[in-house]
């Protein structure tokens, strides 16, 4: 969702990259630009300010000219208080001791709640709970309905009565608890954050069922709206996080970083898609990791730059898209790589590594033994692993000083890397321009 | 020069051998966590789950009488006039009054480039007149925003022939289906038949829905079953329309995000359906979600591009959004805001008037001026 701020922070940093010295005047119009494109992603205008202002004070100053590439600093202090704007943990559900689970869905009209409130019981459901789904919106044509159909597409129990929704929510939790649903659902009508009688219909209900977990339902396409009504309901109903909808579209996503600057409630969810099953948990240091990244993709282009020799990387790079990479390529990029320095170093500075493999204890002696395991083939060996056998393995291992074994674990665990390689894209346009959020099948006719 | 590609292959065999090296340390199987937070796609299960109740709300409201359209009209003013506030009160200077208009025009979603254009244009015409103060500055940037409306009537269009066909789109969840309610009340007091073609097959319980303003506003419906063709059942109704002397056929369409083609494709089938004989199609809406952010102008563009709008609806104008965005659609595509939508009943539906609301924004900033020198 952040694709395009990403571009355009990019095109904005590629600017003063390389400059020897920054004036103030150059600095400010950065900024300008990192505010205009904030803006355009519907990041709130006090939220920008705020930013900017941070971000001027961290910049300007002695730092900044003391600093040996004042362009990198700048980048450096942007993206610190970005992911600062966006992090924090994932949302893991704690159960109710005594269930049911009582959860509560709210948000404006529109905004995609009866199928969140659907998809959320789909995703309790491969959690292995049984979720109840409380239709307690009477106010919209054919809500109960939509839900009731929405239910049964995710084998998930409706329930509803007609009349008032405060008891509607209140007799569906019940209703779980005399059923023994372990979690229960309930769908709430829009409602626009200034209509009083409606907020005060909202807050009854969670008084009455003082649910566990409530969740503010918002579009990603909101505009600067978002934080006003986040805030409404925020005080209304004491929001546990929000569910971010239609993430599938090109809208940037900027109400995300608004909302949890202004009411310090994290992004628990995404939806991305109209099938049940595009939703999951969103993972916002995975988020800022992708923005973060995405400045230092930059200083390891320019480290790139001056230590790689380009052909052996263009090489490399083609036969990774083309699913052709082997052994000898291996051995190559290796070497590239080890040039650029402590490879722990370098992972910290690429986009989307996971935490796990990020903050994991690299041996760089294990490479070195690799190395020498590849060294001790030959070349047609190197390009067709399969055919190593039996004696061949064990010429290697004594070539490499090291044992069969650990020729034949280093070769299974190449064959897993090509298949991870594969199955990570390669061949597709590259991770970082290409949202993996979104699905373009244009094949499958969704209807 | 060494592309992003390059370093991000060398990084995947970083990131392979790192896993390798981790993997081998904790002599497991190498998990590598999904790259995004998207779970595999699963089928969905065959239905199973029973339905505890079902309960269908009673329709309990009377058809609209003819004048009852323009009550909403106080509430959507107060909402225009929110559009700037209180920037006017107080000791300001100049600079200040202008970082706060520009900070208004922001907050209602106007977008960066149009408020910049917007206050340079001002700036320009106030070094000429040389008043710099609150209501000089107000009055500027009002002729502005004056000049971003088109000269286009606003009504929507009749065809001399029966029946005229009307076409709703937009994106999901903005308001087509309940202002295909409020406009076909506001055709009924206009004397007219209705037939509302429920031309959404793939929401679920969107018929049902659209049956319900139906029977509210006493049209008749065509209507299909899940999963049918839209294009058929907008043709039905148009056919149908023919037959029995309806005035006018409404289409709801399914919500659908510009981005997705194959649906945009449906759209442009759909369109060329409603304009064959005997239908006359006279008006293409796009339902305009006044809590919009950017995006809103990419989608006036892609469904501008896709079918060809002819109007705006600007919904939801009853909550804290401004829908400003609806105007930057207007200045950029010609297309005019026809309707604003202030509430979920069915006479919440107004003609829009950019003088309205200017006079609204005009209003505010002569009242916070005498207030002030009191
Ligand atoms: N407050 C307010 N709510 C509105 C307005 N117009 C529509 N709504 C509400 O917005 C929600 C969505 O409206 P729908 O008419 O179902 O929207 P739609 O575009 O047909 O939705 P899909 O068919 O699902 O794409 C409903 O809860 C409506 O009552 C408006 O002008 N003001
Ligand atoms: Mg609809």
């Amino acid at each position: 969702m952040f694709d395009n701020l990403t571009d355009r922070f990019e095109e904005i940093f590629s600017r003063i990259r390389g400059k020897g010295r920054l004036s103030e005047a150059e600095v400010d119009a950065v900024l300008r630009e990192i505010r205009a494109a904030l803006i355009e992603a519907d990041v709130n205008v006090g939220v920008v300010r705020s930013f900017i202002e941070r971000v001027r004070e961290n910049t300007i100053g002695e730092e900044l000219f003391r600093s040996l590439s004042p362009a990198q600093h700048v980048i450096k202090v942007v993206n610190a208080e970005l992911t600062n704007a966006l992090g924090g943990e994932n949302l893991k559900i704690s159960y109710a001791s005594r269930p049911p689970t009582v959860v509560l869905m709210a948000g404006l009209q529109g905004v995609g709640k009866t199928t969140a409130a659907a998809k959320l019981a789909l995703w309790f459901r491969h959690q292995g709970r049984n979720p109840l789904l409380v239709a307690a919106d009477l106010q919209r044509p054919a809500a109960v309905e939509q839900l009731r159909i929405l239910g049964e597409q995710a084998s998930v129990p409706v329930f509803s009565v007609p009349g008032d929704p405060v008891n509607t929510s209140s007799a569906g939790v019940e209703e779980a608890r005399r059923i023994g649903r372990d979690v229960v659902i309930v769908d709430t009508a829009g409602r626009t954050s200034i209509d009083q009688e409606l907020m005060d219909e909202v807050r009854k209900i969670s008084q009455s069922i003082t649910p566990n977990y409530t969740f503010l339902v918002i579009d990603a396409m909101i505009g600067q709206d978002a934080v006003n009504s986040a805030r409404v309901f925020n005080d209304a109903l004491a929001l546990d996080g929000i569910i971010l909808t239609k993430l599938d579209g090109d809208a940037r996503g900027g109400a995300a970083l608004s909302v949890r600057q202004v009411v310090g409630k994290p992004i628990s969810f995404v939806s991305i898609g109209e099938k049940l099953a595009d939703f999951d948990l969103f993972y916002p240091d995975r988020m800022a990791n992708r923005i973060l990244g995405m400045g230092d993709v930059l200083s390891l282009i320019e480290q790139a730059e001056r230590t790689l020799d380009k052909e052996i990387a263009e090489k490399g790079a083609k036969k990774l898209k083309g699913g052709k990479f082997d052994l000898e390529d291996f051995l190559e990029q290796m070497q590239q790589v080890k040039k650029m320095g402590p490879l722990k170093g370098v992972l910290s500075m690429l986009p989307g590594v996971p935490k796990e493999i990020r903050n994991a204890d690299i041996d760089e002696r294990e490479l070195v033994k690799v190395e020498a395991i590849i060294s001790s083939m030959t070349k047609a060996e190197r390009n067709n692993p399969d055919m190593i056998d039996g004696s061949r393995r064990s010429r290697i291992a004594n070539g490499a000083g090291t044992s069969t074994a650990a020729v034949g674990t280093m070769l299974k665990q190449f064959k897993d890397m090509q298949k991870m390689m594969r199955s990570m894209g390669m061949g597709g346009p590259s991770p970082t321009k290409k949202s993996p959020n979104r699905s373009n099948n244009k094949k499958k006719k969704r209807r | 020069m060494i592309t992003v590609t390059v370093v991000l292959a060398v990084a995947v065999v970083l990131i392979v051998s790192t896993i390798y090296l981790v993997s081998r340390k904790s002599r497991s199987k190498p998990s590598f966590p999904s790259k995004t937070s998207v779970v595999a796609r699963r089928p969905i299960e065959a239905p199973n789950g029973a339905v505890i109740s079902e309960a269908i709300e009673p329709i309990s409201e009377n058809l609209v009488l003819p004048g009852d359209i323009k009550r909403g009209i106080g509430r959507a003013r107060l909402a225009f006039a929110r559009l700037f506030g209180s920037i006017l009160g107080g000791d300001k200077s100049s600079q200040q009054l202008w970082d706060e208009v520009e900070e208004a025009l922001l907050v209602s979603d106007l977008g960066i480039d149009l408020t910049t254009s917007v206050l340079d244009g001002a700036k320009a015409s106030m070094a000429v007149s040389d008043s710099t103060d609150g209501v000089g500055i107000a009055a500027a940037v009002k002729s502005q925003l004056r000049s971003l409306f088109v000269e286009q009537p606003r009504d929507l269009s009749y065809s001399q022939d029966s029946p005229t066909v009307w076409l709703v789109v937009g994106v999901n969840g903005v308001g087509k289906t309940t202002s295909i309610g409020k406009l076909s009340a506001m055709a009924a007091a206009d004397d007219r038949k209705v037939i509302l073609a429920a031309g959404d097959t793939f929401r679920a319980a969107a018929a049902d829905q659209l049956q319900m303003w139906a029977e509210r506003t006493a049209a008749d419906i065509v209507r299909s079953v899940p999963g049918a063709d839209p294009s058929s059942v907008v043709f039905d109704a148009i056919q149908k329309a023919a037959a029995r002397g309806f005035d006018l056929v409404i289409a709801d369409t399914a919500g659908r995000l510009h981005t997705k083609s194959n649906l945009m494709d449906e759209l442009r089938k759909l369109r060329r359906t409603a304009e064959r004989d005997p239908g006359h199609l006279t008006e293409v809406l796009l339902v305009l979600d006044a809590t919009t952010g950017q995006n809103g102008l990419v989608q006036a563009r892609e469904f501008a591009k896709a079918v060809g709008i002819t109007g705006v609806v600007l919904t939801k104008l009853d909550g804290s959004a401004k829908g400003g965005i609806a105007l930057a659609a207007e200045a950029e595509l010609g297309v005019p805001i026809k309707l604003v939508g202030v509430g979920e009943k069915v006479r919440d539906l107004i003609a829009f008037s950019p003088d309205e609301f200017l006079d609204a924004l005009l209003e505010m900033d002569v009242q916070n001026e005498l207030s002030d020198e009191d």
